[in-house]
C-alpha cells in the first residue's frame, strides 16, 4: 500500500452496525472519523504492547502504554500503563526484553478488567503505534480470546511513514539498483531526527518515543493542513 | 498501576534544579510534563507572544536573542529558558530558535509556581523572590539597561554647558549657577570643528567644575576676570558619545575622574558625572574600589578583600565581558597596592628618594581574573644609594606584598616580587636590564623573563613605566632575534587538542582528568598575541587593545587577529563561568576545568578556541625566524 485511501469512517459504520459489546459499540461510536481532518487539528494518542511473544496467534499482551498527544504537544498527564495477565506462558526470551516478571504478571489483572478504562482512552483519537501489525493484530486476537469479538480501529504507523519518507530520499536509480532503505527500527529511526535514545522499553517509554516520532516526522515531511486520511492505514 | 514516566524523570534527576528533588515529587512532576519537538531552525518562542510553559531542553540546541535580535545566549541539553518571561508578566522576553533538531520539555506555569512554593531549592534556582524579580528585572530589561550594552548617550539628560577659554571666571559662576550644573565644558574657538563652520564655539580643551571654582579661585583669591582658561583642567579624557557605559566607569576608576566631557565627532554633547553611573549601575565595583580607598589599616583592608569573590560573580552573572571583568579585577588590584602602599608610606615616613612601583604580567595587561598571583617590582631613582636607601624600600615591599598576600594575592612563585631586590633597580638598571633580554642569543633564557613585557605603573612615578614601556616597543620593533626567541618560548604551551579533535585532560592533584584554561588558554594567546604586539611597535598591554594595534598595522592574514580575539574571549569567557561557579558552589576558584561539565555546545566552542591558538603557534614558526631575512 504506497498510499491508503481506505475509507476509515464507512467502516466504523459498518462495524457499529455488528458490533455486540457494548463497551466496543461505544467505542466505534465515538470513533475520530473526521478523515479529511488537518494534520493540525488531529487527536492522537500512541500506543504500545509487550508481549510473550511474536506469534499474534499463540502470544498474549503483558503490558499497554499510551499516551494522548497533538502535532505540538504530548501530554504525559494523561499516559497510562498496565502490566496485565497473559493468558499464554511468559517466555524467557521476552522477559529479556520488556523485563516484566512472573510474579509481576502473577499479580496483574486480566486485560478484560483494564478495557474499559484503556478504550476510553483510545476513543475519539487515532492511534500511532511503530509496525501497525503488532498492535493491530494482538488486540484483535486478545479481544476475541476474551469477548468473542476483535477490535478494529484507524492506525497511523512510524514505519511505515518512514519506509516512505526514505523510499522517497533514496529516489529512482536507488530503487533500480535496490540500494538499502536504512533500518526501521524506532530507534534508529529516532536517531534520523536526532531523537534521544532512550534506556527503558517498558510500553509507555515506547508510546512516549512514538508520540516524539511522529512529531518530528510530520515536522519534516507532511504539511500541516495535511488531511489525515493521506497518513492512516 | 500509576503510570511512571521513568526516562523523564531520570532525566530531570540528573539535571538542576530538578537534581534537588526527592524521588516522589520528580516522579509527579515527570508525569506533569509536556513534551515538544522543534526541527532545526525552527522559532519556539517568538518576542511578545503569550508563554504559559518553562522550557527544558531534552536533547538538541536552542539559541535565546535578545530583544533587538542580538545572540543572548546558546543552550543545549539540560538547558532551561522561558523563566523569565514567567515570572515577569507571562510574555516572552526572550525568543528561542532551534538551532538544532530540539526535543524539549515543558512544565506549564500552574505546576511550575506550585513547585516554587513548595521546594525552596527549586525556588531558589529561578529565584523567585520580590527584590530578585525586581533586580533581574532592571538587569534583563538587556536592551537599555545592561551595563555591557548602554552607550553613555543613554545617560545624558540634559544640554551641555559649554564656555569658551576666554570667559571670565564670574561669568562663568554665573552660568553654572543658572543652569545649577556642576560642571562646565571650555571650548577654544581657534580649534575649528571641521564639518560645521557655524555655531562653532570650537574643540572641548578643559573641564571646570565646582570644586575648580572653591579651591582656584575663592581659595586663592583669584580676580573674577580671570580667563577660563587659567583654571580649568586640561589634562582631559574625552568619551565617545558611542562609548559604553562600562568605558566610563573604567576611566573614572582608572584616573579617579568625577566628571567626563562627552563629545560626538569632537563637538561637545554632554558631561558624564559619577553619580549618573552610581544611578546607573547602583552595586557596581565601582563601590568596592571607592571602599578600598577607605580602608584605615592593613587589617581593614583584608576583610573588606573577602567581598571580592562576590563582585566578580556579580559581574559575570551580569554578563560582563571577559575584557571589562579582567579590567575590574586589575583596577581593584591596583587600587588595593595604591592603598597599601599608602599605608606603607604612612608607616615608614616619606620616600627618601622618587620611585615608581609597577605591576607585572595579567594585571598590567588588564586581564586579571579572581585566582592570581601578585607579579611586582620597583624602579628607584638614579640616586639610589644601597647603604642610606635599601632598608626603606625592603621595608616598604615587604610590607605592600605581605599586605597583597593577606588579601588573597598569593606570593608570587618565581619570586618576581619587589620583596626581592634583585627586581628593586633603578631606572637606568631597568634599561640595561631590557636591553639584555632582547640581547639574549637563546630563547631558553628568555624563558622566565616575557612577564616583564607587560608592565604598568601604579604607584610613584607613573612615568618611568611608561618610559620603560616605550624603551622595549622602540627596541623590539624589527628586533628579529629577540622576537624568534619570544616567538619560540609562545610556542611552549600548546592547546590540550589531542588528535581526532579530542581534549587531553591532565591529572592535576585533586582535580582528576581537567584542563588548565589559563596554562593552556589564556596565558600562551597572550604570549601569542605579545610577539605581532612587540613586532609591530605597540605600546599596549593589554592583548585585546594590542589585537587592535596589530589589525591597524595589517601584519597578520586578513581575518587572523580577529579570529585569535574571539577565541581569547571564547576561552576567557569560559574560564570565567568556571570560576564564578566554584565561588558559588563553595569552592575555592581554580583554573581547571573537567570539559565534561560543559554542554556539547560549548565543547565544540572551545575546541575551536583552541584550534586557533594552535594555528596561531605553527604561525609564528614561520613568521618569526631569527635566520630569515637580514641576520
Amino acid at each position: 500500500m504506497v498510499k491508503s485511501t481506505f475509507d476509515w469512517s464507512r467502516r466504523y459504520e459498518q462495524l457499529l452496525q455488528s458490533v455486540q459489546n457494548p463497551l466496543l459499540k461505544d467505542f466505534y461510536q465515538q470513533a475520530f472519523t473526521d478523515q479529511a481532518a488537518p494534520l493540525k487539528d488531529v487527536p492522537f494518542v500512541a500506543l504500545d504492547f509487550e508481549t510473550t511473544g511474536l506469534d499474534a496467534n499463540t502470544d498474549d499482551i503483558v503490558s499497554v502504554g499510551l499516551v494522548p498527544f497533538n502535532v505540538n504537544r504530548i501530554y504525559c498527564k494523561d499516559s497510562r500503563h498496565w502490566v496485565v495477565q497473559p493468558r499464554r506462558d511468559l517466555s524467557e526470551e521476552s522477559i529479556v526484553i520488556h523485563g516484566i516478571t512472573h510474579s509481576e504478571v502473577d499479580e496483574a489483572p486480566d486485560l478484560n478488567r483494564i478495557l474499559a478504562p484503556l478504550l476510553a482512552a483510545l476513543k475519539g483519537k487515532v492511534v500511532v503505534v511503530h509496525y501497525a501489525a503488532i498492535e493491530r493484530h494482538f488486540f484483535y486476537n486478545a479481544l476475541l480470546m476474551r469477548i468473542k469479538e476483535g477490535i478494529e480501529f484507524a492506525l497511523v504507523d512510524t514505519m511505515e511513514i518512514e519506509r516512505r519518507a526514505l523510499k522517497a530520499r533514496q529516489g529512482l536509480l536507488g530503487r533500480l539498483f535496490n540500494s538499502k532503505l536504512g533500518s526501521l527500527r524506532l530507534s534508529d529511526t529516532r536517531k534520523r531526527y536526532s531523537l534521544p535514545l532512550y534506556q527503558n522499553h517498558n510500553a509507555l517509554t515506547d508510546a512516549l518515543a512514538t508520540a516524539e516520532l511522529l512529531q518530528a516526522q510530520l515536522s519534516y515531511h507532511y504539511r500541516l493542513d495535511t488531511p489525515v486520511r493521506e497518513i492512516w492505514l | 498501576m500509576q503510570a511512571e514516566q521513568v526516562e523523564i524523570a531520570q532525566f530531570l534527576a540528573e539535571h538542576p534544579p530538578f537534581d534537588t528533588l526527592e524521588n516522589e515529587a520528580l516522579n509527579e512532576l515527570a508525569m506533569q510534563i509536556e513534551v515538544a519537538y522543534f526541527r532545526a531552525q525552527t522559532d519556539i518562542l517568538h518576542l511578545g507572544q503569550d508563554i504559559s510553559d518553562l522550557y527544558i531542553i531534552r536533547s538538541g540546541s536552542v539559541e535565546i536573542s535578545r530583544r533587538n535580535g542580538e545572540l543572548y545566549n546558546r543552550l543545549a541539553t539540560g538547558g532551561i529558558f522561558g523563566q523569565m518571561g514567567l515570572l515577569m508578566n507571562r510574555k516572552v522576553r526572550f525568543p528561542a530558535r532551534a538551532l538544532e533538531d530540539t526535543l524539549t520539555y515543558c512544565i506549564n506555569v500552574n505546576t511550575f509556581n506550585e513547585y516554587c512554593d513548595k521546594y525552596e531549592t527549586f525556588a531558589d534556582f529561578f529565584e523567585v523572590d520580590g527584590n530578585v524579580r525586581l533586580h533581574q528585572a532592571i538587569v534583563e530589561q538587556a536592551d537599555s539597561n545592561d551595563l555591557t550594552t548602554a552607550k553613555v548617550k543613554s545617560l545624558l539628560h540634559r544640554d551641555v554647558v559649554t564656555v569658551t577659554t576666554e570667559t571670565a571666571i564670574q561669568e562663568v559662576a554665573f552660568l553654572m549657577t543658572q543652569e545649577s550644573v556642576s560642571s562646565v565644558l571650555v571650548t577654544d574657538i581657534e580649534k575649528q570643528i571641521n564639518d560645521d563652520p557655524e555655531e562653532d564655539d570650537g574643540q572641548v580643551v578643559g573641564i571646570i567644575t565646582d570644586r575648580d571654582i572653591r579651591t582656584k579661585v575663592v581659595a586663592q583669591g583669584l580676580s573674577f576676570d580671570t580667563p577660563a582658561k587659567e583654571i580649568m583642567t586640561s589634562s582631559l579624557v574625552l568619551l565617545d558619545s558611542n562609548a559604553y557605559v562600562f568605558e566610563a566607569v573604567l576611566a573614572m576608576l582608572r584616573d579617579n575622574l568625577h566628571h567626563l566631557p562627552v563629545v560626538y565627532k569632537k563637538r561637545p554633547i554632554g558631561v558624564i558625572s559619577l553619580s549618573d553611573i552610581l544611578r546607573h549601575e547602583s552595586q557596581s565595583s565601582l563601590l568596592l574600589v571607592r571602599g578600598i580607598l577607605a580602608q584605615q589599616s592593613v587589617e581593614d583592608l583584608v576583610h573588606y578583600a573577602r567581598q571580592l569573590p562576590n563582585v566578580f560573580v556579580r559581574m559575570v552573572n551580569e554578563d560582563a565581558n571577559s575584557h571589562m571583568i579582567g579590567t575590574a579585577m586589575a583596577v581593584i588590584g591596583r587600587t588595593f597596592k595604591q592603598r597599601l602602599l599608602a599605608l606603607a608610606e604612612e608607616k615608614f615616613g616619606e620616600s627618601p628618594i622618587p620611585y615608581c612601583f609597577i605591576a607585572l604580567g595579567s594585571m598590567a595587561r588588564d586581564e586579571q581574573l579572581i585566582v592570581t598571583d601578585q607579579d611586582n617590582a620597583l624602579i628607584l631613582d638614579d640616586s639610589f644609594d644601597e647603604t642610606h636607601h635599601d632598608e626603606y624600600f625592603q621595608n616598604l615591599s615587604d610590607f605592600v606584598c605581605d599586605g597583597l598576600a593577606k588579601c588573597g594575592y598569593t606570593y608570587c612563585d618565581g619570586e618576581i616580587m619587589a620583596s626581592f631586590k634583585k627586581w628593586r633597580m633603578t631606572r637606568t638598571q631597568w634599561k640595561e636590564k631590557f636591553a639584555s633580554w632582547m640581547a639574549e642569543p637563546k630563547p631558553q633564557a628568555l624563558l622566565n623573563s616575557s612577564i616583564f613585557f607587560d608592565l604598568d605603573g601604579v604607584w610613584g612615578r607613573l612615568k618611568w613605566a611608561d618610559e620603560l614601556k616605550s624603551f622595549v616597543a622602540k627596541e623590539s620593533k624589527g628586533n628579529k632575534r629577540f622576537l624568534a626567541n619570544l616567538a619560540a618560548n609562545a610556542r611552549n604551551r600548546t592547546p590540550p587538542l589531542g588528535f581526532f579533535n579530542g581534549f587531553v585532560l591532565e591529572h592535576n592533584g585533586q582535580h582528576k582528568r581537567s584542563m588548565n584554561l589559563k596554562r593552556r588558554g589564556t596565558a600562551p594567546l597572550s604570549d601569542v598575541v605579545r610577539v605581532h604586539a612587540l613586532a609591530v611597535g605597540s605600546r599596549k598591554q593589554n592583548s585585546f587593545e594590542r589585537l587592535e594595534d596589530i589589525i591597524e598595522a595589517n601584519l597578520l592574514p586578513k581575518g587572523k587577529a580577529q579570529d585569535l580575539r574571539d577565541a581569547f574571549e571564547y576561552i576567557a569567557t569560559v574560564r570565567i563561568r568556571h570560576q564564578a561557579w566554584q565561588i558559588e558552589q563553595g569552592e575555592a576558584p581554580d583554573n581547571d576545568l573537567d570539559p565534561h561539565l560543559l554542554s556539547p555546545f560549548e565543547q565544540s566552542n572551545l575546541k575551536e578556541a583552541f584550534a586557533i591558538l594552535e594555528k596561531a603557534q605553527s604561525f609564528l614558526k614561520f613568521s618569526y625566524s631569527a635566520h630569515s631575512g637580514v641576520k
